[in-house]
């Protein structure tokens, strides 16, 4: 029998259906997450051929025992202090070489933010959620700071700028802008955070 | 005189539906897109902290994934309920870790090797020691970059 008008039309219904399952094998297979966090650099294992004599007061100490206690430079400290106090150590300028900073000026305390150090030692048995809130304060002191500094000489955020650096989408030119920017704020207040070997006693 | 043809009552025309696979291409290609494939399922409960001084891990292909915690409830009655390591999709010692960075490391090409990061992804109801220990296998491997991933929000909701 001869056909009349045409090849006969593909049934497309069943179209949606097939690019549903798709849709569903996508939804279920994959993660739409970023991951953030903090960012730190472990010491290498060799340690420096000199000894360096750093001193005591250009050192921050915080001790974290297993139940979540502070001990900060030989007090009992809470959490939720700690920031201030970082801050104000690291800011101290003692022996008057450092002219941005805004710090108290005490001679007990540190001498100039690029040798300040903050010192952190843990128990083995701290929990690592109070850990890292610990770490998040230190590097919030840091960062306070750096913002400061950052607003001071550029007028904008050290975070945002840094944040601006790292992304990938950001164009060359201005990242190599904001490379001299960002490491400038850095070196004013170098982060100098040493995590010693974990005690197990008590 | 136009001739008008009378709508029979009570008929509703058919809502056409041809566009419909179009509408799901777009929400397919939409996610296929913005999402990444799932590299390994978890095997340990991986409740991370938070922390709001974060910073982003971009480039997933330069990040190498450390997993702590408690195994799962499925698998408690095999390994029992003290927080363990899980590299890929198995459990692991201490020991291992070190091997499992320098294979992983073996794998990426020349160019990244050099700028690995690895990102621990720990519960934060897990000791120090264990990570202490993994940090000290991170350092005799020379993978010095690290990240402790956690969710962005206010770091004292750690303490409850």
């Amino acid at each position: 029998m001869p056909r009349r008008g045409g090849p006969p039309e593909v049934n497309a219904g069943s179209m949606a259906d097939i690019a549903f399952l798709l849709l569903i094998f996508f939804l279920v297979t994959t993660t739409i997450e970023t991951d953030a966090g903090l960012d730190r650099m472990l010491p290498p294992m060799e340690p420096p051929d000199t000894d360096v004599v750093i001193k005591q007061k250009n050192i921050f100490t915080v001790n974290i025992n297993k139940n979540g206690q502070l001990l900060v430079e030989e007090e009992l400290l809470d959490l939720k202090q700690l920031r201030g106090k970082a801050i104000a150590f690291l800011d101290n300028g003692g022996d008057g070489s450092c002219n941005y900073c805004k710090g108290k000026k005490d001679a007990s305390s540190s001498d100039n933010p690029t040798k300040a150090i903050i010192s952190l030692k843990n128990d083995r048995e701290t929990k690592y959620g109070t850990y890292i809130t610990v770490q998040n304060e230190l590097v919030g002191a840091y960062n306070d700071l750096r913002n400061r500094e950052a607003q001071r000489l550029y007028g904008r955020n050290f975070t945002e700028m840094e944040s601006e650096f790292l992304n990938p989408e950001t164009p060359a030119s201005t990242r190599d802008d904001l490379k001299v920017k960002v490491q400038k704020v850095q070196g004013i207040f170098p982060q100098k955070l040493s995590e010693a070997e974990t005690s197990t006693s008590n | 005189m136009a001739k008008f043809n009378k709508k029979k009552d009570g008929d509703l025309p058919a809502v056409s539906t041809a566009s419909l696979p179009d509408i799901v291409f777009m929400l397919l290609f939409f996610f296929m897109t913005v999402t990444v494939m799932k590299d390994s399922s978890l095997m340990v409960q991986n409740t991370l902290p938070n922390a709001s001084e974060v910073k982003k891990l971009e480039k997933k292909d330069r990040v190498l994934y450390i997993y702590v915690g408690k195994p799962t409830r499925e698998y408690q009655k095999v390994f029992g309920t003290e927080p363990k390591i899980q590299l890929n999709d198995k459990f692991a010692n201490v020991s291992e870790v070190g091997d499992f960075i320098l294979q992983e490391r073996a794998k990426k090409s020349q160019e990244l090797q050099n700028v690995l990061t690895t990102a621990l992804k720990v519960d934060k109801d897990a000791n120090m020691g264990l990570i202490a220990d993994i940090k000290l296998e991170l350092r005799k491997v020379n993978a010095l970059k690290v990240n402790y991933t956690t969710y962005e929000g206010d770091a004292f909701r750690n303490l409850q």
